[in-house]
């Protein structure tokens, strides 16, 4: 069962990210270039997408998981330099393309040799990306 | 283009919905980028099937919707570069923040966890950044 609400969360997930224009580089784009033609669309999405959640969270306060045994912990609080270099590197590469990881995946199959080849740049970082922390906890180490 | 605000609010309320769903019913959090990584870097072998069934489903849907639709624009550039440059930031940013838009975005911040927070206002700032130099500076995207 548990595969299978997987899979209905990920159709779920991608007809709402295609509903929504997050398919469309130029939406994302658009929410980041704040000195050109701002569009404002993500920030809908995500306000619309964070009311659901947020009542999920609650409920987790009181109840159980329908497949699991228990929720998902608090995370850990702390904000580390990985989180921050991580992030910033990641916010480049979406207003580089306009793709983050979700909407890369729903828009492949539509969206051309383009789409394909920023999906297997992608893949590419997250096989090396173990490596970069590596290498980033060496530096901080040494220094 | 004025009413995409409104098919903005009804496909983040379905994104919410559908995040929602994994969490009560699987304990997951729904973070893309975390679920295609752990396939990838193979930290996600003991769920892979789940995993594999969350992508698919995020893969085959929408491109059928998007067929019944007449399609849809992705407005993807056809610089290669830049495709695999952001590919790459991309894909090691998110591992290494253990969370993209719908990790941290989404699922983080209606926690009100700060890491989600904090990482939002990082890849926002560095992805306005990123579109003033290359769109307005440098031109080439």
């Amino acid at each position: 069962m548990r595969v299978f609400v997987s899979f209905i969360v990920g159709a779920t997930f991608g007809v709402g990210l295609l509903i929504s224009g997050m398919t469309n580089t130029n939406k994302a784009q658009g929410w980041l270039d704040i000195f050109g033609a701002w569009d404002p669309t993500l920030a809908f999405v995500m306000g619309g997408a964070i009311v659901p959640m947020a009542i999920a969270w609650q409920l987790t306060k009181t109840r159980k998981p329908i497949y699991a045994d228990s929720f998902p912990s608090p995370p850990d609080p702390k904000i580390g330099r990985n989180l921050v270099i991580g992030s910033t590197l990641f916010g480049a590469g979406w207003g580089l393309a306009g793709l983050c990881p979700g909407p890369a995946v729903a828009s492949l199959s539509f969206g051309g040799v383009g789409g394909l080849t920023f999906m297997v740049a992608m893949l590419m970082g997250m096989l090396i990306a173990p490596r970069v922390r590596t290498r980033l906890d060496q530096l901080a180490t040494a220094s | 283009m004025h009413i995409d605000w409104i098919y903005g609010l009804i496909g983040g309320a379905i994104i919410g919905i559908a995040g929602a769903i994994l969490l009560l019913f699987n304990a997951r959090i729904m973070g893309a980028s975390g679920i295609i990584g752990g396939l990838v870097d193979g930290s996600g072998k003991s769920d892979w099937q789940e995993r594999a069934a969350m992508v698919a489903g995020l893969f085959i849907v929408p491109g059928i919707v998007a067929l019944l639709m007449g399609g849809s624009q992705t407005n993807v550039t056809g610089n290669f570069v830049v495709l695999i440059a952001a590919g790459l930031l991309v894909g090691v940013g998110t591992r290494l923040a253990n969370g993209c838009t719908s990790g941290h975005g989404v699922c983080g911040i209606s926690r009100l966890s700060l890491r989600g927070i904090v990482a939002t206002g990082f890849y926002i700032g560095a992805g306005g950044l990123s579109v003033v130099i290359f769109k307005h500076v440098l031109g080439v995207i």
